[in-house]
């Protein structure tokens, strides 16, 4: 079932002319658009929706999630005093152990610098960067420097802004994730039930944007699977973004 | 003064002094016996395997005197002098120099001469000191030693005590087929009729010494002082890297060293995740360690050593093209270690703990053993995704009986609890923890805009352990 929720009228930088319309959840005619299959390896950045949010962080690991090679990640002393770190035990969105190689330095330019080695070293898994505010180093460049070192040697890139409005970056994908209330625990009412996360790919090169309620799954093809805002289920096809109110 | 080691019951002397042993003070007395008669003695802790280390680069460095050295056991250097008394003027004036060249290291050395590498432990064990000793006069002198001197075992010591063999002349006088029967069983390296014959001269007691260690260093003299070390790296990489090569040898432990005009050095030290005889890697992580060196007025002289090597065989490239993935992280943590400091790159390692934040046990990614997988162990109960270093207090505004609370502040910002599950009582680990810490209730909440927070309240009331209970976050769930 695809829902049909209305949510926020202004959401949806991509506009398309009428006549040009193609669905995003277009079947084969275009597979980067489902969710989130592009595995493309190239920088990716996840926005926290709020303060202390770790739903970027749980985003990031279920995408990991099954490989074998080691996880580069870097974090700035900043990040670590307000987000704290990753904690792997309760990291068990992935069935095998995530193999982390923890770099922890004062300064974002640092940061940047020790990405950059990971990015450009093919036997690494992915490079995972964590960078609290908005530093002046962390700009357009820096990104841009990243996802071509990224697109180069295949090895994914995520980057963690926490605490950042959104400032002007060259990454490929730019989420905005967020938690929503969790669900309904079947077993206990007052207690918290399956996490829903709410992810936004408000910028993104090659792909349509779009808008999903996600929650994770272990069995799923990429370890998440779509459910309808509304939270009376999960939709039927994965891969289609939900529409809003203007109908795109 | 005594150096003690652990016995089975507390610790025990393991050396003392001169004066120490002048007050009747011998090896193996328990250290507190000791110090119950003498309140004022000076007590350090041995460390036997840094003597051993020692005695072995003793060995190295007592190759000035003849090429074949070796430690023996673990408080005697073994020198196969033959041949080479006369460098330096004879007999007594080789033994001379050996008690002096010790001396001017601060070492009282007990050195003797003689035929045999039996005999001359013996003597400079149990003889008198600088004892030179000849082929004729070697059953003299060697009679009066105490069994001992043969390096036997304590319990073979007593046996022949027992049996009234005091000395060794008295057990060179008792028929050879019946200590060869008595002692058919043993070990020959325990036999007291073979280490007699080994002292003797009736069998042959080669010395196996080791090889000299390879210095594995390269320089490079300038004509001229320079001030910037990068552009004679390459040069010295290189040539490092082909001598390494030849001795199928791979450099873990790098160091750098500038000599500097005014008579100063100045050196910087880098090591690697695994064996690496590649120039261009050890020039990319030299490049970011020479800008710390301060070079003074400049400098004429660059070496690169290899402190420490290991085995590196050739390695075939992959036939598919492909490149070795686990050689390419290993080459990321160097770089990201040389600059970086060793303490900043780590991977996890794991324990057992019930508290959360003493789980995961962060080590150096450089660290031998590191790269082997630990199995992580499985948590108990939920846990969050994110853990704080510190576990920062909330202020509670609006506390239920049971429960977390209903209303809280934390970082300046009030949540208002919408769902939780728990608690998850933690108990403090007695082992380990300060007496009168307190036991930790966790809850996961749910706040109203969706996030999760893992609380958790330090204390019950009226457990004696502190006043009121305090509330804590400690960690985010996805």
């Amino acid at each position: 079932m695809v829902s049909c929720m209305s949510v926020d009228s202004t959401y949806g930088r991509v506009i398309r002319l009428p006549g040009n319309r193609k669905s995003p959840a277009s079947g084969g005619a275009e597979p980067a658009a489902s969710f989130p299959a592009n595995n493309r390896p190239t920088l990716r950045e996840a926005l926290p929706q709020r303060a202390f949010d770790p739903s970027a962080t749980a985003l990031v690991v279920s995408l990991l999630a099954g490989r074998a090679r080691p996880v580069l990640w870097v974090q700035d002393r900043r990040s670590i005093r307000e987000n704290g770190r990753l904690h792997l035990q309760g990291a068990t969105l992935t069935k095998t152990p995530l193999s982390i190689l923890r770099v922890e330095v004062g300064h974002p330019r640092d940061v940047l610098w020790a990405m950059e080695e990971g990015a450009s070293c093919a036997g690494l898994a992915a490079v995972v960067g964590e960078i609290h505010g908005a530093p002046a180093v962390l700009d357009f460049t820096a990104t841009k420097r990243l996802a071509i070192r990224s697109e180069a040697s295949g090895v994914p890139v995520w980057l963690i802004r926490s605490g950042d409005p959104g400032t002007l970056s060259a990454a490929r994908e730019r989420w905005r994730i967020g938690v929503r209330p969790s669900r309904t625990n079947p077993d206990d009412t007052g207690a918290p039930g399956t996490p829903l996360w709410e992810a936004d790919l408000f910028r993104a090169r090659g792909r349509a944007p779009g808008r999903w309620v996600i929650a994770h799954d272990p069995d799923a093809a990429h370890g998440f699977r779509l459910v309808s805002p509304s939270g009376d289920g999960s939709v039927a096809r994965d891969g289609a973004p939900h529409k809003d109110a203007a109908g795109r | 003064m005594v150096l003690a080691r652990n016995g089975t019951h507390g610790p025990v002397v393991h050396a003392m002094s001169a004066a120490a042993a002048a007050l009747g003070i011998s090896e193996g007395r328990r250290v507190v016996d000791i110090r119950a008669v003498h309140p004022d003695l000076h007590v350090e802790p041995a460390d036997p395997e840094g003597d051993t280390e020692m005695l072995d680069r003793l060995a190295f460095w007592a190759r000035r005197w003849c090429p074949w050295t070796v430690r023996d056991g673990t408080d005697g250097i073994v020198l196969d002098a033959t041949g080479a008394t006369h460098l330096f003027g004879g007999e007594t004036a080789l033994l001379a120099d050996i008690r002096e060249r010790f001396a001017m290291q601060g070492m009282a050395a007990r050195p003797a001469m003689a035929p045999t590498r039996g005999t001359a432990q013996a003597l400079a064990r149990y003889g008198p000191p600088d004892t030179i000793c000849d082929i004729a006069d070697l059953s003299d002198r060697l009679s009066p030693l105490p069994v001992a001197a043969l390096r036997l075992e304590p319990e073979t010591v007593g046996l022949l005590g027992r049996l009234g063999l005091g000395t060794i002349g008295a057990l060179s006088a008792m028929p050879r087929a019946a200590l060869m029967r008595r002692f058919a069983a043993m070990a020959p390296d325990a036999n007291p009729l073979i280490l007699l014959d080994r002292a003797t001269g009736r069998l042959a007691d080669p010395l196996d010494a080791p090889p000299d260690p390879r210095r594995l260093v390269v320089r490079s003299c300038l004509a001229e002082p320079v001030m910037d070390p990068a552009p004679h790296l390459a040069d010295l990489a290189a040539r490092l890297c082909a001598d390494l090569a030849g001795a199928g040898l791979g450099a873990r432990h790098l160091r750098l060293t500038v000599y500097r005009i005014d008579g100063d050095w100045r050196s910087v030290d880098l090591a690697t995740a695994r064996a690496t005889g590649d120039p261009a890697h050890i020039v990319r992580l030299l490049r970011g360690k020479t800008d710390r060196i301060d070079p003074g007025f400049g400098f004429d002289l660059l070496t690169l050593e290899s402190v420490r090597s290991e085995p590196l065989g050739p390695v075939q490239a992959d036939l598919g093209g492909g490149r070795d993935p686990d050689a390419d992280v290993a080459r990321l943590i160097d770089r990201l270690t040389a600059r970086l400091g060793r303490d900043r790159v780590r991977r996890s390692g794991w324990r057992e703990s019930h508290m959360p934040e003493r789980v995961e046990v962060l080590v150096p990614a450089m660290t031998d053993g590191a790269a082997k997988p630990v199995k992580l162990p499985a948590a108990p109960h939920e846990r969050p995704i994110r853990l704080l270093d510190r576990p920062e207090e909330v202020q509670v505004i609006y506390a239920v009986p049971e429960g977390p609370p209903a209303r809280f502040r934390w970082r300046g910002v009030e949540h208002r609890t919408a769902r939780h599950a728990g608690p998850e009582r933690i108990a403090p680990e007695w082992w380990r923890d300060r007496p009168g810490t307190r036991v930790r209730d966790y809850y996961k909440v749910e706040v109203q805009d969706g996030r999760r927070f893992w609380l958790y309240r330090e204390g019950i009331g009226g457990d004696g352990r502190g006043g009121a209970p305090r509330w804590f976050l400690h960690g985010f769930f996805a």
